[in-house]
């Protein structure tokens, strides 16, 4: 091979955010014609690196180079004009314009007297997600969408501009299995027509499927850059969080007792999702709910919180039946639930822990209408304790934390209310894995304390390190309910851990698909 | 399948989903029809009634074509009434001193400097343009009394008068080409050309807008520029209209003007707005209190009656 042409080389890149070091002169090189995996957990400088190398982050020191091009201003203009495009998690995407207005947004096609031709822009994103064979509807308003439609076209926005480096960061977070697959052909298309891709996510089996070379980073430092081949998961993962902890196979699977019945569904339908759901959960138990997007499984934890009434069937809670109107209701039965979206239900960034901790127990925690500050404070600090949030007090907001620590902070906010049954939709999205294997083992000292827990996870390996028993979704049906060992695979009981977890995350992806085979008939049967 | 599945469901959407967002048509119908029976008796047809509502409604209008760009940026003026009179007195004053050409200069310099300054103030300094437009309507209004010492202003040009607001060709007076010109640039402007689209993008969503290589600051910015413009315009056609330049006129405007808008289906929280709705919204306004006028209620009647069919109008509109 003759030697690869460079297409980005940063170089002695530093950048510091109010005294703390986000960067600390990193060097990052991606060739023309590769999938570049940059990996690194949370607070590793991932985003921001790719914000310096955007234009929207002016670093300290450094020097960046597109192609032959140096950029020196720091503004998006110039990078884009460079030949980059990036997705941003959603954050690119105006909700009030439609699907094609938003991916040709400052680069609206015109008719001859300079007057946008939106017809023109719809015509050519049909073209863009028919290339890429995925549904989404170029007529529809962005706000309207679901978090998987966005995110394809947020990639949609990023390839339209024929980019020369190609940005894509955790693209695949909402994706259903297939979508992700048809990503990957069209990738590897790209790459083969010259495009460097940059491609940032927390998911290993789609690096290893995907990336030719990756770079770690940690901490703000540039760890290793190597091709894939030299860097086997377990090696990955040894990098990534450096000595503070091992991979999620590490997790010790201790049985919970199992009590009392505390939960029961009985042909619960919602609008349109869930369908006739029956569902026990006992105290002591956790029920992983397993599925595609738009399988049912956030619809489900909605239902059961009180977010969204159901529309028919029965809950019962100790044998009782309760009907929830608001989510005020389930709080009073002792239900809680760690909702799918941190930022936007789970916290308010700019407010302290303490008061994002006491936000939903301050009936108990105020008398006569004033607050009781040392039983809220008390509260506030038995919660940082027990779940080790690392924050440098109580009164500090919590966008100063990291993503694993804000997540705690929102299940330090429930547990606070001491709730029976807990429901948690996607606990570990978007954070590292060392903070995912503590979550995973806090949600199984919960159980062991009598609660009754129900857990959706798109990580099908979390899921099976957490549960006792996983329900797999599909189109709003329960398609199966398992226990966890269900999915063991008996003949090489010896094999170490790490292998084991692997060959049930296949059985459990295999049920999955069968799942989703299932419900395609039943959709053709009835017409 | 799923081709079916999205055709069935736009459908839908013109069907169902869009009365809502062609409330204010359908309200302007059903009222001018409500009206036109009620009070065919006192003359509401008559065209010198219709007309007049239009002459009476059309610096309303003029004002609210460029606050549906404000708002859809996200960002609110409500200095609009008060630069408005400020404008008329700056007007009539320099058409005394040297001429009607030196006059409209003036008036639109006036609304430029005032805008940049909203607009500075905004951008820069990043006082919320409420504040800063809300602090401006006093300045717009105090330097208007002490310029003119609180006397109106008169002004003798004919040509001028004609022209900006008490002409007419025929019986259509020329405040309605003012209107429809206006509209037919601010239409276009906002939804056809890139301008309007970062302007929308910049309300929508203003950190993606800015991830998208849009400059938000340049484009609010330019909005309120636009804004005081557009106020100062108005204010030049209330001085001929009128022949006189008053610091009283456009006072109160500015609430007219954003009800305009948001009656036409504009957001106020950004990111949505449409130009013809807001010209019909603001004569929507001018056909309500007409109406209620000729019905005989006493003012304090009419503010009552004028509000509770802005709340309805807008109570409709809303998506649920």
């Amino acid at each position: 091979m003759t030697k690869p042409f460079v297409a980005v080389q940063m170089r002695g890149i530093s950048k510091s955010f109010g005294g703390v070091k986000a960067l600390d002169n990193v060097d990052f090189e991606v060739f023309v014609g590769e999938v570049h995996a940059l990996l690194g957990g949370n607070g590793a400088g991932k985003s921001t690196i790719l914000k310096v190398l955007n234009g929207i982050h002016k670093p300290e020191t450094g020097t960046i180079q597109v192609g032959d091009q140096y950029l020196t201003e720091s503004h998006p203009k110039e990078a884009r004009d460079a030949g980059v495009a990036m997705n941003f998690q959603e954050m690119s995407l105006i909700p009030t314009l439609s699907v094609a207005q938003n991916i040709f947004l400052t680069r609206e096609a015109v008719s001859k007297l300079n007057l946008i031709n939106d017809k023109e822009a719809v015509r050519q994103a049909k073209a863009l997600f028919d290339t890429l064979q995925v549904d989404v509807d170029p007529n529809a308003m962005v706000g309207d969408l679901g978090a998987g439609q966005k995110q394809l076209t947020e990639i949609a926005k990023a390839i339209s501009q024929n980019a020369k480096v190609l940005v894509l960061d955790e693209p695949s977070t909402a994706l259903a299995v297939s979508d992700v697959e048809r990503l990957f052909v069209f990738l590897r298309k790209l790459k083969e027509k010259g495009t460097a891709i940059i491609y940032v996510s927390h998911r290993m089996d789609e690096i290893i499927q995907i990336a030719d070379r990756a770079t770690i980073l940690r901490d703000g430092k540039h760890v290793i850059s190597a091709p894939i081949s030299k860097l086997p998961i377990d090696k990955m993962i040894e990098h990534i969080v450096g000595k503070r902890s091992n991979g999620l196979a590490d997790v010790t699977f201790s049985k919970a007792s199992k009590g009392d019945l505390l939960l029961e569904l009985q042909d619960v339908c919602g609008r349109y999702r869930p369908q006739k759901v029956d569902l026990k959960v006992h105290e002591g138990e956790i029920v992983g709910l397993a599925g595609l997007l738009g399988s049912g499984r956030s619809s489900l934890a909605r239902i059961i919180s009180g977010i969204t009434p159901a529309q028919s069937g029965k809950i019962k809670i100790r044998g009782k039946s309760v009907n929830f109107r608001r989510p005020g209701d389930a709080n009073a039965a002792k239900v809680a639930l760690v909702p799918e979206s941190r930022s936007t239900q789970g916290i308010i960034a700019d407010h302290s822990v303490q008061s994002n901790v006491t936000m939903a127990s301050l009936k108990q925690l105020t008398r006569y209408g004033f607050e009781i500050k040392q039983k809220s404070q008390s509260i506030v600090d038995a919660q940082i304790k027990r779940l080790s949030i690392k924050t440098a007090s109580r009164d500090h907001a919590v966008v100063t934390l990291s993503g694993g620590n804000q997540q705690k902070v929102v299940i330090g906010k429930w547990l606070a209310t001491m709730p029976d049954i807990l429901v948690l939709d996607e606990p570990t999205a978007g954070i590292d894995i060392g903070s995912k294997s503590e979550i995973v083992a806090l949600i199984r000292n919960l159980a062991r304390e009598g609660k009754a827990i129900i857990m959706i996870s798109s990580e099908l390996s979390e899921l099976l390190t957490a549960c006792d028993r996983i329900v797999v979704m599909e189109g709003g049906r329960i398609f199966s309910d398992n226990p966890r060992e269900y999915y063991n695979e008996s003949s090489n009981p010896n094999d170490d851990p790490g292998r084991q977890l692997q060959a049930a995350e296949k059985h459990l992806q295999t049920e999955i698909q069968l799942a989703v085979k299932a419900q395609t008939r039943l959709e053709s049967t009835n017409g | 399948m799923a081709e079916s599945r999205t055709s069935k469901s736009h459908l839908f959407r013109v069907l169902i989903g869009d009365w809502r967002q062609n409330i204010i048509y359908i309200g302007f119908i059903v009222l001018f029809l409500i009206f036109a029976v009620t009070l065919s008796d006192k003359g509401f047809l008559n065209p010198n009634n219709l007309l007049n509502i239009i002459r009476q409604t059309a610096m309303i209008a003029v004002m609210a074509i460029a606050m549906t760009f404000v708002l859809s940026a996200g960002e609110i003026d409500l200095s609009v009434g008060s630069v408005a009179g400020l404008a008329t007195v700056t007007v009539a004053m320099a058409i005394a001193i040297a001429g009607p050409i030196a006059g409209v200069f003036a008036g639109l310099a006036t609304g430029l400097v005032v805008g940049m300054f909203n607009g500075w103030l905004t951008t820069r300094v990043g006082i919320p343009s409420f504040l800063t437009t809300l602090a401006m309507m006093g300045i717009a209004k105090g330097a208007a009394m002490w310029i003119s010492d609180t006397a109106a202003v008169p002004i003798l040009n004919q040509s001028y008068a004609w022209i900006f607001g008490g002409g007419s060709i025929g019986r259509i007076p020329v405040l309605l080409f003012w209107v429809l010109i206006l509209g037919a640039i601010g239409h276009f402007a906002l939804r056809r050309t890139g301008f309007g689209r970062r302007v929308l993008a910049t309300g929508g969503g203003e950190t993606a807008a800015r991830y998208s290589g849009i400059d938000t600051a340049r484009i609010k910015f330019r909005v309120l520029v636009l804004s005081s413009t557009a106020a100062a315009l108005a204010g030049m056609l209330y001085a001929g209209r009128l022949q006189s330049g008053r610091f009283q006129l456009g006072e109160g405007d500015e609430l007219s003007v954003i009800a305009a808008a948001v009656l036409g289906g504009t957001s106020l929280f950004g990111g949505k707005g449409t130009v013809i709705g807001t010209v019909v919204g603001a004569m929507m306004i001018g056909m309500i209190n007409n109406g209620l006028i000729l019905m005989g209620l006493e003012y304090s009647q009419q503010l009552i009656a004028r509000g509770g069919i802005i709340i309805l109008a807008v109570a409709l509109s809303q998506k649920r």
